[in-house]
């Protein structure tokens, strides 16, 4: 186990995964780690689709540092930070979705069950996962709760022909949030994998292959 | 009469200079000739000024060296800019059908290269390889070498063929035409020695130690590093990544590193600016990491394509809090293979990062030198968990030991949980804030800085024992100091050089003791404080008597330090003073000014 800086878990995630590909990598974040501090990071993991499972809990607020809003705070959230109310909201889902991400799914920590088979099914998809957790903060966010969510989650799974590999329909998806938030499987597609197109882990994992100096015999003729 | 032959090829960004200079390098060094080659170029991708100098010896070359013998001037600007850099008997190759009325200086020899192009060769494309064959000519050099370089370079085929031809037609012209002495510089070997500069001296150093993971973004003057690693990942089985961002690059090899790859990223100084925050993570995880700064003018952009020593002082600090590093400034094209090579062995066996500072001057020159041998390089993984030795079930990450340093235990490599946080932590590596705990590893973490200063060599002396004067500088002015030593022993003074390539843990007791020696003492430095001298203070105690310095994004040269020397003797006290070169001995201030204000 890791525990990397703020915002920064998902490259380290991505080094030891290229290391060692026979490794589950699991990179775990909140969402001010993940969309604000790590927000490049998470946009070109996804871009280059390494074969990583990124868990989000998105409270929409920053808890440990005792209030202040975040990058998936509601317009109008107050805070002692935003004292005129947060302003326009990343939304991860679909920028998980236009970055290249192969499986972008939503969950929520009031329904255990669903959420479990969701970061299931994140881990043995191949390809950048982002499960973005509904998490609510009963310290600090006093206005997205539990009660707040129920009243407004549902499965994709119960809506008849929602196709996850249709991009325009995730998108579509991906714009819902307010009255209707959807969760499960948003997004999924088979691409192409980064670490599938690095030779050198065709031999196996790079912490198991020899160290051997003398192969590097043949560069220096290259020079002479 | 020993050999010292100055080459000079000068033209605008994009009209092939670097590709010249090269080739000139290349003939010579393949007739056992020693080459010391360096670029001088603008930060743009056409236009403005941009030169290299081939300085061709039949001894080992450290430095550039002023005066020119041949220069192929590619355009009119390089003329201008140059030719009161010319070494008597000097000859200036420039096309007199394209640059007219350029006076009279007796070194000029108008070549019609375009016209030969074309006609011999059959494009003009190639005019540049028929100022090639001229300067080989002019020195009565052996022009199958070339023609054998020009294949290499070309691959077989229509472009190579159309090269030799212009080679030829240049050689012929200049020997027909030319009516000045032609000096001879014959082949004296067949001795094959490696061409190639700090970037890739670096490059084959990682690759021979074993470095599997290398993430990257790009940055001059080490881009060429990441490209090296790139271009050979599928032959010798390694990754490269090229990041979003430097931010990236460094947590990703120290990502692999945890994983257990030796891993390294290489970058300028502004890039490991953002990599500031990644350093202390791997100090305070103990991940091993080798990161490359290859230093340039600053601070932010500065001098993108120019060299300085500046980061010293940054890199000796960088981040907050209190851990190990190393820091290593290699000396030369040859000894950035080695220091880089044992940097990894360094990095595993402290569990830290060493960061490995050259400049945009030691990546950039080339050099010969003698192949590797692969054979002397070792391999010291420090201590790895082994389940022989202990339960897995026990693992701590962080155990406290007594030299500071605990077993390393690899993720999913056996059953031992490898624990880590970039929060200070226990032995297990969970974790804490207990005050107990808090003390006990930032002891251990420090104590590992005593077991490394067991390694650290005594910096290399040059000249006699005990001299009057010591010179003392750090890095790639390696040469350049070593020369100004020869220079000023032959004038009948008494000095020496003492050198350092190891910065930090610092060699105190060698420096301090140097320092008794001499009556007077200079540091040489291309930064404008003199950062070295800053270190010596605060680790020795002492001051030296002087600092000469140069902070234009130029490297030094063995007359500009021996002039400075010569005055710095003259004057009392300790003043410190900024190094003014004599005009007659020094073009330096000409070579700064921008085309325009020429005219």
């Amino acid at each position: 186990m890791f525990n990397s800086l703020h915002g920064r878990p998902v490259p380290p995630a991505i080094g030891a995964k290229i290391a060692n590909p026979a490794l589950v990598v699991i990179a775990v974040s909140g969402d001010g780690d993940a969309y604000g501090e790590g927000g490049n990071h998470f946009i070109h993991a996804a871009r280059r689709n390494h074969d990583i499972t990124y868990l989000v809990h998105n409270n929409q607020v920053y808890g440990l540092t005792k209030g202040q809003a975040s990058p998936t705070s509601d317009v109008g959230f107050i805070t002692k930070t935003t004292p005129y109310g947060a302003t326009n909201p990343v939304n991860p889902i679909s920028l998980a979705i236009v970055s290249g991400a192969s499986f972008v799914a939503r969950g929520f920590a009031g329904d255990v069950e669903h959420l479990s088979d969701l970061i299931k099914k994140g881990i043995t998809h191949r390809g950048f996962a982002l499960i973005d957790i509904l998490q609510p903060c009963i310290i600090f966010n006093h206005k997205n709760t539990f009660q707040w969510y129920r009243e407004r989650v549902y499965k994709l799974e119960s809506e008849n022909g929602y196709d996850s590999s249709d991009k325009k329909a995730a998108l579509e998806k991906a714009l819902e949030w307010g009255e209707k938030i959807p969760i499960g499987i948003i997004y999924r597609k088979e691409l192409p994998v980064y670490e599938d197109q690095l030779p050198a882990l065709h031999k196996g994992p790079l912490v198991t292959q020899e160290i051997a100096p003398k192969r590097a015999e043949s560069l220096l003729a290259e020079f002479m | 009469m020993p050999v010292d032959f100055n080459f000079m090829v000068g033209g605008e960004a994009g009209q092939g200079v670097q590709s010249v200079g090269f080739l000139l390098a290349k003939a010579f060094a393949r007739g056992g000739y020693h080459i010391f080659s360096d670029q001088d170029y603008e930060s743009r991708i056409r236009g403005g000024h941009n030169f290299s100098r081939v300085r061709v010896g039949d001894d080992r070359i450290g430095a550039i060296t002023e005066s020119v013998d041949i220069l192929i001037a590619l355009n009119r600007d390089s003329i201008e800019l140059h030719q009161t850099e010319m070494a008597d008997g000097g000859v200036i190759i420039f096309n007199g059908e394209k640059v007219k009325d350029i006076g009279s200086n007796g070194s000029l020899f108008s070549i019609p290269l375009e016209r030969l192009a074309r006609e011999k060769a059959g494009d003009k494309v190639v005019s540049n390889t028929v100022a090639l064959g001229a300067a080989l000519a002019l020195v009565d050099y052996d022009r199958e070498i070339l023609n054998t370089v020009l294949i290499e370079y070309f691959g077989r085929g229509k472009i190579a063929d159309g090269n030799i031809a212009a080679a030829d037609a240049g050689y012929e012209y200049a020997k027909a035409e030319y009516r000045g002495e032609i000096r001879h510089l014959k082949p004296i070997s067949t001795i094959k020695r490696m061409l190639l500069n700090g970037n890739e001296a670096i490059s084959l150093g990682a690759i021979a130690a074993g470095c599997k993971f290398m993430s990257a973004y790009p940055m001059t003057p080490a881009s060429p590093i990441m490209e090296y690693m790139a271009a050979k990942s599928e032959a010798l089985d390694l990754v490269m990544v090229h990041a979003e961002d430097e931010i990236a690059a460094i947590n990703m090899a120290i990502g692999a590193s945890y994983a257990g790859v030796r891993a390294m990223t290489a970058t300028s100084g502004s890039g490991f600016c953002l990599m500031v925050e990644g350093l202390g993570l791997a100090g305070i995880t103990e991940t091993p990491l080798v990161i490359i700064d290859g230093q340039r003018p600053g601070p932010a952009v500065g001098l993108p394509t120019r060299t300085e020593q500046g980061d010293l002082q940054f890199v000796l600090h960088a981040h907050h809090g209190d851990f190990p590093r190393a820091v290593i400034a290699p000396a030369d094209v040859e000894d950035a293979f080695w220091v880089t090579a044992r940097a990894f062995n360094w990095a595993e066996k402290y569990q830290l990062p060493v960061i490995i500072l050259t400049d945009h001057h030691l990546a950039t020159s080339y050099a010969t030198v003698e192949p590797f041998d692969l054979g002397q390089v070792t391999i010291d993984r420090g201590l790895l968990f082994s389940s022989r030795d202990e339960e897995p079930s026990e693992y701590m990450r962080h155990r406290v030991t007594e030299s500071g340093i605990s077993p390393r235990a690899l993720p999913g490599l056996s059953k031992a949980l490898v624990v880590t946080d970039c929060d200070e932590h226990n032995e297990e590596g969970h974790l804490t804030e207990d005050a107990g705990e808090r003390t006990l590893q930032v002891q251990k973490r420090l104590r590992k800085l005593s077991s490394l200063k067991q390694e650290i060599s005594t910096p290399r002396q040059y000249g006699p024992q005990k001299a009057e004067t010591t010179l003392i500088g750090w890095g790639s002015t390696y040469g350049a100091i070593h020369e100004a030593v020869d220079i000023l022993r032959k004038e009948g003074a008494s000095i020496n050089m003492l050198h350092l390539s190891e910065l930090w843990p610092f060699p105190a007791e060698a420096v301090a003791d140097a320092l008794s020696i001499a009556r007077n003492s200079y540091v040489i430095e291309n930064n404008a404080t003199g950062q070295l001298a800053r270190l010596i203070k605060t680790e020795t105690g002492k001051d030296v008597s002087g600092k000469i310095l140069k902070f234009d994004g130029r490297p030094f040269t063995p007359a500009h330090i021996a002039e400075a020397v010569r005055k710095e003797a003259v004057k009392d006290g300790d003043n410190v003073r900024l190094c003014r070169p004599s005009t007659d001995v020094v073009s330096g201030l000409r070579q700064f000014r921008h085309p325009e204000s020429v005219k």
